[in-house]
């Protein structure tokens, strides 16, 4: 009954938000910091993520393509099109649960235990278009640009990899990685972007939002936005190949 | 005015209390006093609508707050100062930010405007040298201060004190509570105070309510309170180190 009486909870706040998008005044200085924290600030270990994945994807598929008749360049097409499909998308997605969820959660829930939410209420704001709607609209701007940071950082990493590895030249790898590029592949990728920004945030927001009980409560609310937000990620991520490839 | 009428409240099956009846009138100050874990701060939050009752009315001037618009509640909460057990300062921001926030969002004042009447309420705290130094470097009588500070800024007609000397060493309990006197005397505010400190109560309140074994068990003036012949308050007064008689 619990899941069906959160699940109640987390459309009502959904429903809310959407409600309280409209007020612009209350939200924007938030969703510009919000951007800043979620985008800018995630940078770094979404860039080195993608990196290392597509270092590994390319020494790994050399390993395993040792057959003289299949060209080099398919290395480039493997790496490239599971990179854009599939792992810039779903690595930094998880990385983001961790990240950017965990901080949405451990925030929102220290402001409820300490009674800022409720402060912020009793002032006659909204607090869910102060600090939800905020949350959410920066995931839907930044994680696109997280996904393609990634992905560039990706192909160069698995390029990189390539040639220092000596498998085969970074002309070769990009030759192949161009044969087989699809712009719809690109179109996937961003769109699971938006669907698992939107699945880290408003989870982490929900959580953290009606987190109760003090440091332990704010504890386990942080602890269940980064497993759900996980777990939804892997899930949304079979839905959206399933429907749209 | 602000009027309660039959009000009861449960937490699941928990009740807190049921047929709280009370009428606090202008100008003058209420205190709410009990047990710890009685639902003092609960009750205190039904009056500006932070939590909704199971049955029975909250008017604040004729209105039933539970049954106003969205808009309309914000605009009545508005007009309501609280100030919180812990304070609840947000802590991203520096203490001077803190009181300036209603303004920033509730007026259309230029900063210099801003900037004075923030000035004007830290000093009404004392607190006028406090420059801009973050929530985490204030000690507990100086972030109730700043809480006070915030409350107050926006002018409201209302005041609510959540344990306004709870953790405070005696000498800035009093200064405190000479605040809430110079309050409620020169700005002419309603104010409600949930405390157990008796020494505030008799110094502070015009009228008291005792919450006890889940209901409102006695309600009156602080002359009346002298001379109460309840069981029960007695038995609570007397347990405070500051005794009535």
């Amino acid at each position: 009954m619990d899941i069906f009486y959160d699940f109640g909870r987390y459309c009502q706040l959904l429903y809310q938000a959407i409600r309280s998008s409209t007020e612009v005044k209350t939200y924007y200085k938030n969703f510009v910091s919000e951007m800043i924290k979620t985008g800018y600030d995630s940078l770094p270990i979404v860039m080195l993520a993608g990196a290392f994945t597509g270092a590994v994807l390319t020494i790994q598929t050399s390993y395993q393509l040792v057959s003289p008749v299949i060209p080099k360049s398919t290395i480039g097409a493997i790496v490239v099109q599971s990179i854009v499909i599939e792992l810039a998308a779903v690595i930094s997605g998880l990385v983001l649960a961790g990240r950017v969820g965990a901080r949405i959660a451990t925030e929102l829930g220290t402001m409820r235990v300490s009674e800022q939410i409720d402060a912020i209420e009793s002032m006659g704001f909204n607090s869910i278009s102060f600090l939800v709607v905020p949350r959410v609209l920066a995931s839907f701007v930044m994680f696109p640009v997280l996904y393609i940071a990634a992905a560039s950082c990706g192909i160069g990493g698995g390029a990189l990899a390539g040639v220092i590895s000596g498998q085969l030249p970074a002309a070769e790898f990009l030759k192949g990685g161009r044969e087989y590029f699809l712009a719809w592949d690109v179109v996937f990728g961003l769109t699971k972007a938006v669907v698992f920004g939107f699945v880290i945030t408003s989870i982490s927001c929900f959580k953290g939002y009606y987190a109760t009980g003090g440091a332990e409560g704010v504890g386990k609310a942080t602890t269940n936005a980064a497993v759900l937000s996980c777990i939804y990620i892997l899930l949304s991520d079979l839905l959206l190949a399933a429907i749209l490839l | 005015m602000i009027e309660i009428k039959n009000l009861k409240k449960s937490f699941g099956n928990n009740l807190v209390w049921e047929n709280v009846n009370l009428t606090i009138p202008d100008g003058q100050t209420l205190a709410i006093i009990g047990k710890s874990g009685c639902g003092k701060s609960v009750l205190m939050k039904h009056i500006n609508a932070l939590l909704t009752p199971d049955s029975g009315t909250v008017t604040v001037d004729g209105k039933n707050v539970h049954e106003l618009s969205y808009v309309d509640l914000r605009i009545l909460r508005q007009r309501f100062g609280f100030l919180f057990q812990g304070a609840a300062l947000f802590d991203s921001i520096s203490a001077f930010e803190n009181v300036a926030f209603p303004l920033r969002y509730f007026t259309k004042w230029p900063e210099e405007k801003i900037q004075r009447r923030v000035m004007e309420c830290l000093e009404m705290v004392n607190l006028e040298n406090i420059g801009d130094k973050g929530t985490a470097e204030l000690s507990g009588g100086m972030r109730k201060r700043v809480g006070l500070a915030r409350a107050i800024v926006l002018e409201p007609d209302y005041l609510m004190y959540d344990e306004p000397t709870s953790g405070l060493d005696p000498e800035t309990s009093d200064e405190i509570n000479d605040l809430i006197i110079h309050m409620s005397d020169n700005l002419n505010i309603t104010s409600i105070v949930v405390t157990h400190d008796m020494h505030s109560v008799l110094r502070i309140s015009d009228y008291a309510a005792f919450l006890d074994e889940q209901k409102l068990s006695w309600y009156g003036t602080i002359d009346e309170m002298r001379v109460a012949k309840h069981e029960r308050l007695k038995s609570f007064t007397k347990a405070s180190e500051y005794q009535i008689d």
